[in-house]
């Protein structure tokens, strides 16, 4: 299954965004890792390689990162470039954060490969009301 | 032109440089950002400065590399990842040497450009870092091309720079927080542009 690592610069971005995700797909692997090292807004290289290393543990089918902007974006692009060649495999997508995170979880819940979740969170917007 | 000692000398003058200018740069991007910039680049200079008694005998390239990634590690904002990718491009330019000329110098430098602009997707005249990086090093290839010494190009480097930052406050953000607040970021310094014409500025004074 593929797993998910959320970021944001505010960690109960991150984890609110997850918890929601997570409420139609309780069984896909996923962390948030939004926030500083204490706490604050920002972002935290560790803490993003960390969720990447430990949801990829879990999740055979690879990785998916959901960033919401700014540096919480190049940080975890950092991190999945410094990684490149391990598998699974973990890649970003650029996608709103919350629908994103709701459309990846179902999407991966459904047993999706890696390119099928990400389609997924990129052509969330609006899906719910269509 | 210089070696890997000067080089730590120099770091631990930005550091120091840095410390002097948070409150200024924090204001600035209280103007239009997130009014973190300074604290930030303050803290990642500090944890560069920690390490440097360690980087004493590295070569210029590792020295580098070790900022950037302190930088990456501590600041925890977009001045993070992008002068962190910065300071890891130079690096990657320098791999392996002590000493480095003029000629590597500006090899270095427009490495680390291209490293900024591929890390933020950016360009010249978007009101970003970019906006002093790309002058200061235009001004240096023209002093290197005119003869002039190593601490004259540098010089020159640093007057573009804040020529740079001082022009950021006439165009519009277009990447960035600032970004968001369009027409309205106006009138004002990017941070960015700031922080590094200060950079700049020490490397200058202190060659």
């Amino acid at each position: 299954m593929v797993g998910l690592v959320l970021v944001s610069h505010i960690a109960k971005l991150a984890e609110g965004a997850l918890e929601l995700g997570l409420l139609m797909a309780p069984e896909v692997p996923a962390e948030a890792a939004g926030g500083t090292a204490d706490g604050g807004p920002g972002t935290d290289y560790e803490k993003i390689a960390g969720a990447v290393e430990r949801v990829s543990a879990k999740a055979d089918g690879g990785v998916l990162v959901i960033a919401d902007m700014g540096s919480s974006r190049m940080t975890a692009e950092m991190v999945l470039e410094d990684r490149e060649g391990c598998q699974p495999e973990a890649v970003i997508a650029d996608c709103p954060f919350v629908e994103g995170c709701v459309a990846a979880a179902v999407s991966a819940a459904a047993g999706e490969g890696l390119a099928d979740v990400r389609r997924a969170a990129e052509t969330a917007l609006g899906r719910d009301c269509e | 032109m210089t070696d890997s000692a000067k080089l730590i000398e120099v770091l631990g003058n930005v550091k120091d440089a840095i410390d002097a200018n948070a409150e200024y740069l924090t204001d600035l991007d209280a103007a239009i950002g997130d009014s973190d910039h300074g604290i930030n680049l303050a803290r990642g200079f500090r944890k560069v400065a920690e390490d440097l008694p360690a980087m004493a005998g590295k070569d210029i390239g590792a020295i580098l590399k070790k900022t950037g990634m302190d930088l990456v590690s501590t600041v925890g904002g977009s001045s993070g990842p992008l002068y962190g990718t910065a300071f890891m491009k130079a690096g990657a330019s320098a791999a392996g040497k002590s000493e480095i000329n003029t000629e590597d110098f500006l090899n270095m430098f427009s490495a680390a450009i291209g490293g900024v602009k591929m890390r933020g997707k950016s360009e010249e005249g978007e009101k970003t870092m970019l906006d002093a990086m790309g002058p200061a090093l235009r001004a240096a290839e023209e002093a290197a091309a005119a003869g002039k010494s190593a601490k004259e190009m540098l010089e020159a480097a640093a007057e573009a720079a804040a020529e740079g930052a001082a022009f950021t406050k006439t165009i519009i953000a277009t990447k960035g927080r600032a970004a968001y607040l369009g027409e309205r970021s106006l009138g004002h310094v990017d941070p960015g542009a700031a922080s590094f014409a200060v950079i700049m500025k020490t490397v200058a004074e202190s060659y």
